[in-house]
């Protein structure tokens, strides 16, 4: 049987007869568009989203483990023999407390009273990406008595008045600090200290310096970083015994926060949302495949004479329903491709509005010409069954 | 002049056809006997009603007898499956309609190439069969015209170029004047005949004498039941 040229000059014969009823055809067409538009873009949008929050908090390291220790009112926060016990704990690699406060800073004899204070440790900046411009801290800088920060843009615009801050030596909680590095911009979905409206700045400290100016040696921040090829929740297990041996099993003295736990859940979160946008999408592709069924069948009946005519020059039943299958094929399958491209273009503006990067995945897109192509094939199927079977004695005495 | 005996190309013998019409039964044809030697110009003249469209259903295999024996071009004709009955139909009936029935929104040629690709022939093969038989019916320059461009004489022409096409046993034709003028229709009748000369075994049906007189055989139907005509004048 010649079954290529069969396949071949049906296409032919589809791709024609829909560019003989163009306006019909698009109408057809276009519950699928809609269908496919609908499932890519919310999809593409749903995973552009999530992939952009998780790279964040990733890039601080999954093995992050972050602990808060408000203590007790017998003993509030941690002190360095606790933290060096922490330190110890098996699989911890290194530890970076964090803390905040407010000072008067003075930089060319203008005094600057809203200026926040970060204190991190060293191995803070090995999780995270916050240099632009200079350096971080080193090692013999963490001893508590070396004057060294990292300023950010906010502070050198308000206080500098935008000349070079490197090397710059300027007035903090009482002592000259030199700048040795400045800040990155922050995330727009992750936000940073200083994004509160009226905040002059942002200065990053060796955390040590900073319970010199508050004269408070206790650290309540803590982010605990685990070793590469260590078990995550082994050392939180380990942690949380130690943590209650420092409080004596006190209630509510501390919290511990698995940042991969976090992310497990996103992630759960995210497949969740996909399977229901997906989900309610589809609705709307089945919508499509009625208005394609509909279609054939009125396309069908307006062409039961020539049915009757093709099959008294020999097409066999088999050749006709090829004929009509394709039709609707094609046309789900050219609906897909536009709702596709519509889809794409809707992620892409709202990548642009969330300021996050816009990436498409293949799965998503093979996802669309899949359910184009069953589409077409399901909801077409019937009326080229209907078309097929049509006698062409009766089909020829039609209107 | 001595007879020769042709070959036969059609031998129908006690062909009846009946239709189950709201719990009766109609007979349409009955015990029909018909031979048809190849290169035969053979008439069908009948009134509405008489079963002469049954009886062009069944010589076109597009229909199939409730009893009897009928041999197209030595194959038996049985109850055969759909399929094997289009295939038939391509290879041996070559089907003019009153009313044309070209697919409008295909060019001339278009329209005589669609049996060819149901034959499976290759695109070459198929383009330069369109070419010759447009040539043949004399509308060479007129390939990529749409029917909607053509005159109606102009339009049958194209049908039977197409049937044609596949180099059928039997040209059937159905009341092929019916929708033409007195002059267009004679053209065309000229145009049977010219294939007629060619070898070429051409069966019409029709209700009109004048038409059936073009033929060099009539048979007669009525009521399902066929005899044998005289050569009338027209």
């Amino acid at each position: 049987m010649h079954n290529m040229n069969m396949f071949s000059e049906s296409l032919k014969m589809a791709i024609s007869n829909i560019k003989n009823n163009k306006m019909r055809s698009f109408l057809t067409m276009l519950g699928i568009m809609i269908g496919v538009a609908a499932v890519i873009g919310l999809v593409t949008i749903v995973q552009i989203a999530s992939d952009s929050i998780m790279g964040e908090f990733s890039s601080m390291g999954a093995g992050t483990l972050t602990v808060i220790a408000q203590g007790t009112s017998l003993k509030s926060g941690l002190n360095e023999n606790d933290l060096d016990k922490i330190r110890n704990i098996d699989g911890v690699d290194a530890i970076s407390p964090y803390v905040m406060l407010s000072a008067y800073v003075v930089v060319d004899n203008e005094v600057y009273k809203k200026v926040d204070i970060e204190g991190d440790d060293v191995s803070y900046f090995a999780h995270n990406d916050r240099i632009d411009k200079g350096r971080c801290f080193k090692d013999f800088e963490m001893d508590g008595y070396t004057q060294v920060c990292i300023v950010d843009k906010t502070f050198i615009e308000k206080t500098l008045k935008g000349k070079n801050p490197l090397g710059q030596i300027i007035h903090l909680g009482g002592y000259d600090y030199k700048i040795i590095g400045t800040q990155k911009e922050n995330n727009a979905l992750t936000g940073g200290a200083s994004d509160k409206g009226d905040s002059e700045g942002n200065i990053i400290i060796p955390y040590r310096n900073v319970n010199r100016i508050n004269f408070s040696p206790n650290v309540v921040n803590l982010y605990v970083y685990v070793k590469e090829n260590a078990d995550a929740s082994e050392v939180e297990k380990n942690l949380r015994s130690e943590l209650k041996r420092i409080y004596n099993n006190a209630d509510n003295s501390f919290q511990i926060m698995n940042l991969e736990s976090l992310l497990n859940v996103m992630d759960t979160i995210q497949g969740m949302l996909t399977t229901m946008l997906g989900g309610i999408a589809s609705i709307a592709l089945l919508v499509g495949g009625i208005g394609i069924m509909n279609m054939m069948l009125t396309s069908v009946s307006e062409r039961t004479r020539e049915i009757g005519l093709r099959k008294a020059l020999g097409a066999e039943p088999i050749r006709i329903q090829i004929q009509f299958l394709m039709e609707s094929v094609v046309l789900s399958l050219i609906g897909g491709a536009i709702g596709i491209g519509i889809g794409c273009l809707i992620a892409f503006v709202a990548a642009q509005l969330m300021k996050a990067k816009f990436i498409v995945s293949a799965g998503a897109i093979l996802l669309g010409v899949g359910f184009s192509a069953g589409v077409g094939i399901i909801f077409g199927w019937m009326p080229a069954r209907r078309a097929s079977k049509l006698n062409p004695i009766d089909a020829l005495r039609a209107e | 002049m001595e007879q020769t005996k042709n070959e036969e190309i059609l031998r129908m013998t006690n062909i009846c056809k009946d239709y189950e019409m709201g719990g009766e039964i109609l007979h349409v044809l009955k015990n029909v006997d018909l031979t048809v030697e190849k290169g035969e110009f053979l008439a069908i003249l009948g009134p509405s009603g008489s079963g002469k469209s049954t009886l062009m259903n069944i010589i076109g295999c597009l229909d199939v007898p409730t009893s009897g024996h009928y041999e197209l071009s030595g194959r038996t004709i049985a109850d055969e499956t759909e399929s094997a009955l289009a295939l038939i139909r391509n290879k041996e009936i070559g089907f003019i309609f009153q009313s044309f029935y070209l697919l409008q929104r295909q060019s001339a040629a278009q329209n005589v190439e669609l049996p060819l690709i149901y034959a499976g022939m290759p695109e070459r093969k198929r383009k330069e069969r369109v070419k010759e038989v447009m040539e043949k019916v004399g509308l060479s320059d007129k390939m990529d015209h749409l029917p909607n461009q053509l005159s109606g004489g102009q339009q049958q022409r194209v049908a039977i170029a197409r049937a044609v096409a596949n180099n059928p046993s039997i040209l059937l034709a159905d009341e092929p004047t019916g929708a033409l003028d007195q002059k267009t229709g004679q053209a065309v009748m000229d145009l049977f005949h010219s294939l007629n000369d060619e070898g070429r075994t051409i069966i019409m049906i029709t209700h009109d004498r004048k038409i059936a007189g073009h033929a060099k055989r009539i048979v007669r139907i009525l009521d399902g039941i066929i005899s044998e005509g005289d050569v009338e004048d027209a």
